[in-house]
C-alpha cells in the first residue's frame, strides 16, 4: 500500500515574458522620469514610422499661405514656402531618427569587437586599437565628423560614417574594460580549457556578459548622435533640403528670427530637444535598472 | 618632476603623429581639383597640369605627405583660397575670438555647475538633488545652436535686453589696442570701459548657449566626486573628531572632489571647442570655427587642414597642461606606463 503524499503545488514559474513586463513595470514605478521617457520614444517611433500618413499635410506641399503663425490648420504655422511646419517635423523624424541608429549601430557593432579583441587578445592588437582611439580623441569630436564629411562627400549616408566614427572610441573603451576585466574569470579559463577558440569564447561566454551595460551606453549615445548629425545639417553638411530633416528646419528657420517669425525654427529644434532629452532620460533609467550603483 | 612633465610630452607624439596622418588623408580625398580651382576658370588642360606640377599635386603621395609635413614644420600650412593669405595669419587672427568665447563659456559653466552639483551632493536625494539632475539633463538636450536662436529671439528680439547678435563688437565702438586679442581684456587695459562693456554685452548670449551644454558633464561629475568623498573614511574620522561642518564640506570635501573636476576641464574645452563652431555660425563670430565651415563649404582645401590640424594640437596641448596640472596639484597622480 502506498502512501499519497500531498505537496502543494509549486508555484509555476512565471514566463520570460511576464517577468519582463513586471520588471519593466516596476522599474517605471520607481521612476516616473523613465516612464514618461517611455511614453515619448513610443511617440518618436510611431512619428519614424509612420509620419507620412499622420501628418495633416504633405511635408513637401507649398502653399500661398506663408509664414503662418500657429493656428488650428496649421498648429505649429507654415514656413517661407507655405509648408506646414507640423507634418514636416513629424516626419523629419524618420529621417533623424535613422541617422542615429544607423550611425550607433555601426560604431556599436565595430567597437564592441574592436574593444573586446583588444581587452581580450592585449599585445599587439591592444596597442594598435588602443593607438586608434587615441588619434580620434585627440580632435574636437564634431570638427573631426565636419572633416570626414567634407572629405568624403557631402551626402547623408557618409554623415552616418562620420557619426558613426567619432562615437567609436566610447564603445571600444568600455567594451575593452568590459572584457578586460573578465578575461581570467574563471568561467572563461573554463572555456578556454574545454579547447574552445578566442572567437567562440569571445562571442558566446564574454560578449553576452558585457551586452546589458553597453545598451546603456548605446541608449546615452543615441542623444548625441542625433544632435551631431542635426549640427552637421544645420551647417549645410549631409541632408539637402527641402528634406525634412529638424537641422536644417532650424536653420532655415533661423532667417526669420529677426522678423519675429519664431514658429520656423522652435518647433522642429524642440522636437530635437525631446528627441535626446527622451534618450538621456531612458539611459539613465536603463543603467538604473541593470546596475543601481552606478547612479550619478 | 621635469623628466615626468617631458615623458607626458612625449606620450603626445604618437597622438600628433596620428593626426598628421589623418588630417593629410582627409584634405586629400577632399573633393574638387586644387588644380584647376587655382588655374583660374579659364584654365586649359594644359594649365591645370602645370598648375598640379607646381603645387607639386603630380607627386606621388608619399613624397606629397613628406613635403607636406616639412611645410607644416615650418609653420607653412599652406594658403586660404577663399582669403588668398596664408592660412596660419588667418588661423591666428581669428583664434584670440574663439578662445575668448570659449572662455567664457566655460567660466559661465564652472559658476553654475559647481555649486550646483555640490549643493545636490551635500543633500542626495533632497529635492535640490532631483532638481539638480533634472536641469542638467535638460541642458544636455539642448542643442547648443538651437539654444542661441532661443536667447536670440526672447533677449535680442523681444526684450531688447541684447545688442544686435552679430560679430565681436558693434562698429561704432573703436577697436582696442591688441595686447592679449581678447576684446573685453584689451579694452580694460586701454582704459576704455565703454567698448568693453560693449564686447562684454556681445559674449553674453554666445558664452551662455556654448556653456550650457558644458553644464551636464561638469555638474554630474562634482556631484559624483563629491558624494564618493563624503562617504569615504576621512570624512568620517573628521566629523567624529567634531570638526565644524564648515571645515569637513570645504578643506576635507571640496579640495578633494575638485580635483577630478579639474580632470575633465580638458574634454570639457574640447567639447565647447567643437561646439564653438555652431555658435560661431549662429552669431556671426569672427573666430576659428565660422572660418571651418566656410573652408568645408567651398571645399577650401589648405583652410580645413589647417584648421584641423591647429585644433587637434591645441587639444593636445591643453590635455597635456591639464595633466602637468594635475601632478603639480595632486601629488598622488602619476603616469607610470
Amino acid at each position: 500500500m502506498t502512501e499519497q503524499i500531498n505537496v502543494p503545488p509549486l508555484p509555476s514559474e512565471p514566463s520570460r515574458l511576464v517577468n519582463f513586463w513586471r520588471g519593466l513595470v516596476y522599474a517605471m514605478r520607481s521612476n516616473p522620469l523613465t516612464a514618461f521617457a517611455m511614453v515619448l520614444f513610443l511617440l518618436f517611433v510611431i512619428a519614424a514610422l509612420f509620419g507620412e500618413a499622420i501628418a495633416p499635410y504633405g511635408p513637401l506641399t507649398t502653399s500661398s499661405n506663408t509664414l503662418q503663425p500657429p493656428s488650428w490648420a496649421h498648429p505649429f504655422g507654415t514656413d517661407q514656402l507655405g509648408r506646414d511646419v507640423l507634418s514636416r517635423t513629424i516626419v523629419a523624424a524618420r529621417v533623424d531618427f535613422g541617422i542615429a541608429l544607423a550611425a550607433v549601430g555601426i560604431s556599436f557593432v565595430l567597437g564592441l569587437w574592436l574593444g573586446a579583441a583588444a581587452g581580450y587578445f592585449g599585445g599587439w592588437t591592444d596597442r594598435i586599437v588602443g593607438r586608434m582611439v587615441d588619434t580620434i580623441m585627440a580632435f574636437p569630436l564634431f570638427v573631426l565628423a565636419m572633416g570626414i564629411v567634407a572629405a568624403l562627400g557631402n551626402t547623408v549616408w557618409n554623415i552616418v560614417y562620420a557619426t558613426a566614427i567619432i562615437n567609436l572610441p566610447f564603445y571600444i573603451r568600455f567594451a575593452r574594460a568590459e572584457v578586460n576585466s573578465r578575461r581570467d574569470a574563471g568561467f572563461v579559463e573554463a572555456a578556454r580549457l574545454s579547447g574552445n577558440s578566442a572567437a567562440r569564447i569571445l562571442s558566446v561566454h564574454l560578449i553576452p556578459n558585457i551586452l546589458p551595460p553597453m545598451m546603456v551606453q548605446v541608449s546615452l549615445n543615441l542623444g548625441w548622435a542625433i544632435l551631431n548629425a542635426a549640427g552637421l545639417s544645420f551647417i549645410g553638411l549631409g541632408v539637402r533640403p527641402p528634406t525634412p530633416e529638424w537641422g536644417i528646419m532650424v536653420s532655415e528657420g533661423a532667417n526669420y528670427i529677426f522678423s519675429g517669425e519664431w514658429w520656423v525654427f522652435f518647433f522642429p529644434g524642440f522636437a530635437l530637444v525631446l528627441a535626446v532629452f527622451c534618450f538621456n532620460l531612458l539611459g539613465d533609467g536603463l543603467r538604473d535598472m541593470i546596475d543601481p550603483k552606478g547612479r550619478t | 618632476m621635469i623628466a615626468m612633465i617631458a615623458k607626458r610630452f612625449a606620450s603626445a607624439i604618437p597622438s600628433l603623429i596620428g593626426v598628421i596622418i589623418v588630417t593629410f588623408v582627409i584634405s586629400h580625398t577632399l573633393p574638387g581639383d586644387p588644380a584647376a580651382y587655382f588655374a583660374g576658370p579659364s584654365a586649359t588642360a594644359e594649365s591645370i597640369a602645370e598648375t598640379r606640377a607646381r603645387l607639386g599635386l603630380d607627386q606621388p603621395l608619399p613624397i606629397q605627405f613628406l613635403t607636406y609635413v616639412g611645410d607644416l614644420v615650418q609653420g607653412d600650412m599652406g594658403r586660404s583660397f577663399n582669403s588668398g593669405q596664408p592660412v596660419l595669419t588667418d588661423l591666428a587672427r581669428r583664434l584670440p575670438a574663439s578662445f575668448e568665447l570659449t572662455l567664457y563659456a566655460l567660466v559661465f559653466a564652472i559658476v553654475v555647475a559647481v555649486p550646483l552639483g555640490l549643493w545636490a551632493a551635500v543633500n542626495p536625494g533632497s529635492w535640490i538633488d532631483h532638481l539638480c539632475r533634472g536641469t542638467v539633463t535638460a541642458a544636455a538636450a539642448f542643442p547648443s545652436f538651437f539654444t542661441a536662436l532661443v536667447l536670440i529671439f526672447v533677449f535680442y528680439y523681444k526684450l531688447g535686453w541684447a545688442p544686435s547678435p552679430i560679430g565681436r563688437l558693434a562698429i561704432y565702438f573703436p577697436i582696442p589696442p591688441s595686447v592679449t586679442g581678447f576684446l573685453t581684456i584689451d579694452a580694460v587695459l586701454a582704459g576704455d570701459l565703454a567698448t568693453a562693456r560693449a564686447a562684454l554685452g556681445q559674449l553674453i548670449l554666445p558664452a551662455i548657449s556654448l556653456g550650457l551644454f558644458a553644464l551636464a558633464p561638469l555638474a554630474r561629475m562634482t556631484r559624483a566626486s563629491m558624494i564618493g568623498v563624503l562617504g569615504s573614511d576621512f570624512i568620517t574620522t573628521a566629523r567624529a573628531e567634531g570638526l565644524p561642518r564648515r571645515t569637513v564640506l570645504w578643506t576635507y570635501g571640496f579640495r578633494n572632489a575638485l580635483l577630478p573636476v579639474v580632470n575633465i576641464l580638458g574634454m570639457i574645452f574640447s567639447f565647447l571647442l567643437g561646439a564653438n563652431v555652431l555658435i560661431e555660425q549662429v552669431f556671426g563670430w569672427p573666430g576659428i570655427g565660422s572660418y571651418a565651415v566656410e573652408a568645408v563649404l567651398t571645399s577650401d582645401y589648405a583652410a580645413i587642414q589647417g584648421f584641423v590640424v591647429m585644433m587637434a594640437v591645441l587639444y593636445i596641448l591643453l590635455n597635456l597642461g591639464v595633466d602637468i596640472l594635475n601632478m603639480i596639484v595632486d601629488p598622488r597622480v602619476r603616469y607610470d606606463d
